[in-house]
């Protein structure tokens, strides 16, 4: 039988099925971060169970952690007791723990590619839904609960019927100013946030070919946002330079038997996929988003359209719009804004970081802009010392913070004060998603750093 | 057993005419912070539900008393967003054992079936139907009945049957979850195991 890459990788790993019910699914690599895990460690506890096999099991904190002066102790008390839980489980159950300013920490999604855990071929789940992110080295990944959490560190196995596949397709040429995540944001603005639900997502076509596996991990990671459980990318010798050397992937003959592994991973000709979508590259324009949910995106020189041209009521939109205090038919272009945040695990990698210094370079941060720059790692954040961006930002008049999720969930205190308007690179404009009150505009870095100097929405394009 | 087992459910309803709800509005990420599963509750939709100062929105539907009940209405795509399971707790500590919409995120349906909250999903036409009575009556009625996979709006009699896997099924009617399931084959899993090139 003819199959899909992600066939291939989900059937060799389920480990039994259950007739009109789900697949027993075996998880190679599992991620766990403060947030999502306490209630499911104790949850063993009471039911007396142990981890099954700990070394598949990595542990960091990034949720809740502050993203300045992390070597003093966690002010807010709440905060510090799930790091200390983590720390804690991790060590009861001997798993690996990287807690706060331990130099492998990072946000969970960024430092699994760094350490070479991700790895083609594999299930790999974590209590975060931008688990999608690893699909861009060809592993099956996606979010899950915290009585899945349990449950893969008590049987290393998750229960889930097998999703209906999806191919996107976009060959051509980018234009000018387009990033990884003006694509994502696109296909999201045309499938809407429901669009892909039921569905897991292949990308495939030259576009995608041609993207850094830092590109492809931001595309990955916004596959959630379309409701898709994930999406994936077939590897390629991009990938297996990329995870070539780490520290976790295999070496010497280990290395040769994994690559004939690998090299199976694709789809097969003539594989049936249940639905397929195909754009072209030069339809696509830098994006940004001006209501509540990221299918509500635009091209950057559009005006907000109609609500007649939305799949949501009038009165969804509606409220919607007036959340943000915007109106129909109102230009992106020139609005003022407060606040620019880059950063997550949607554009917290270094080449997000590069772009952004590209175009502040030599300009100044505008007056009326605070900006958060944290990057996703340490790793990362090694990366803009020795790269020389410091530098940049700090002519610049940027600041660097330390690493974390922060706004991009707004548990720790990076929220964004109600009613002021953040240009975000992050994945989530929900109400209140980055603090009460707060207004999100998501886009690239490009878009975010074009913000950044001249303090309202600018076309990234003018300025390069 | 993991949560009270669910059969019959006959209930007034609380409705929610909102699509795309998503989970950040359910239970907001700064209420995350717990490291046991109490009081989600009491922050179910708190931004919807509470003002800045604390003190109630009074136009926001579980403040209004006329409204009551286990069982939420909501919109199409409900539970959008991420995997936190805390969205499905915080409907459940606040009473809720069931959601009926037209549409469902995925993550989110799937944390409700492992906690106990039942989705029930029915065509967009049946859900009009259900908002239309609940409007013209606030106190109306809905059956679910799992075993016979019914949802019944008790004072019409109209009614639609919805699906759910029999493996989910059976979970449900006997407060069963995955978690006692996966322990019971651990022998089989870790057989498995082995013979995994990871
Ligand atoms: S950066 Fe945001 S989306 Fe990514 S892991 Fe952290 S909270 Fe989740």
């Amino acid at each position: 039988m003819k199959k899909t890459l992600f066939d291939k990788v989900w059937d060799s790993h389920v480990v039994k099925s259950i007739d009109n019910g789900p697949d027993v699914l075996f998880i190679d690599r599992h991620m766990v971060h403060e947030v999502t895990s306490p209630v499911a460690f104790l949850g063993l506890k009471n039911r007396k169970l142990k981890v099954l096999y700990p070394e598949r099991t990595f542990a960091t904190a990034d949720h809740n952690t502050p993203t300045i002066n992390q070597h003093l102790p966690v002010r807010d008390s709440l905060s510090r007791n799930q790091l200390k839980a983590l720390e804690k489980n991790a060590r009861d159950h001997q798993i690996s723990y990287w807690g706060l300013g331990h130099q492998k920490n990072g946000i969970v999604h960024v430092i699994g590619p760094e350490y070479g855990i991700t790895q083609p071929g594999a299930t790999i789940v974590c209590g975060d839904s931008h688990t999608s992110t690893h699909g861009a080295f060809g592993a099956i990944a996606f979010g899950i609960g915290t009585s899945e959490v349990e449950m893969v560190l008590s049987t290393q196995c998750i229960m889930q019927p097998k999703p209906k596949k999806m191919l996107i397709t976009i060959n051509g040429t980018l234009n000018y100013g387009v990033t990884p995540k003006d694509i994502a944001l696109f296909i999201i603005s045309k499938l809407s946030t429901s669009g892909a639900t039921g569905y897991f997502v292949e990308y495939a076509g030259k576009v995608f070919r041609d993207l850094t596996m830092e590109g492809r991990m931001t595309v990955c990671n916004l596959s959630i946002e379309m409701g898709a459980r994930g999406g994936m990318i077939a590897p390629d010798k991009k990938t297996y330079e990329y995870i070539k050397d780490r520290e976790f992937t295999p070496k010497g003959s280990s290395w040769n038997k994994a690559m004939d592994y690998w090299e199976t991973l694709y789809t097969d000709k003539d594989a049936k996929f249940d639905k397929e979508i195909i754009f072209d590259g030069s339809e696509i324009d830098p994006m940004i988003t001006f209501g509540t949910n990221p299918g509500m995106g635009i091209s950057i020189t559009k005006v907000i359209p109609n609500a007649k041209d939305f799949e949501a009521s009038s009165a969804t939109y509606a409220k919607s719009l007036a959340y943000m205090g915007f109106s129909e038919g109102e230009s992106m272009i020139g609005k003022q804004i407060d606040y620019v945040f880059i950063g997550s695990c949607t554009n917290g990698r270094i080449e997000d970081f590069r772009a952004f210094a590209n175009i502040i370079k030599g300009h100044k941060r505008a007056n009326n802009v605070t900006a958060w720059l944290v990057p996703g790692s340490h790793k990362v954040l090694n990366a803009i010392k020795e790269e020389g961006l410091l530098e940049i930002f700090e002519n610049a008049e940027f600041k660097l913070r330390e690493p974390g999720c922060s706004a991009c969930l707004a548990m720790n205190d990076d929220k964004i004060p109600p009613g002021k308007y953040a240009v975000s690179t992050s994945n989530r404009n929900f109400e209140g998603r980055q603090g009460p009150g707060a207004r999100t505009l998501l886009a690239s870095p490009l878009v975010a750093a074009a913000a950044a100097i001249t303090g309202m929405i600018t076309d990234p394009r003018t300025l390069i | 057993m993991a949560y009270d087992s669910f059969q019959i459910l006959k209930s007034t309803v609380v409705p929610l005419p909102i699509e795309n709800v998503d989970t950040d509005q359910i239970i907001p990420a700064r209420f995350l912070k717990a490291t046991e599963r109490k009081g989600f509750g009491d922050n179910l939709f708190r931004d919807w539900r509470y003002n800045r100062d604390g003190s109630q929105k009074s136009d926001f539907v579980l403040n209004n008393n006329i409204y009551s009940g286990k069982i939420l209405v909501g919109e199409y795509n409900f539970g959008s967003g991420s995997s936190r399971e805390h969205a499905a707790w915080a409907v459940y500590d606040y009473g809720f054992r069931c959601i009926v919409s037209s549409f469902f995120a995925d993550i989110f349906r799937n944390n409700c079936l492992n906690i106990g909250v039942l989705p029930v999903q029915v065509s967009r036409d049946f859900l009009k139907i259900i908002f239309d009575e609940v409007e013209k009556n606030p106190k109306t009625v809905l059956v679910i009945n799992l075993p016979a996979q019914e949802i019944k709006i008790s004072s019409t009699k109209t009614l639609e049957t919805f699906e759910i896997n029999s493996y989910k099924k059976e979970n449900m009617l006997n407060g069963y979850d995955d978690i006692d399931y996966l322990n019971n084959i651990k022998a089989e899993i870790i057989d498995f195991a082995i013979n995994t090139p990871f």
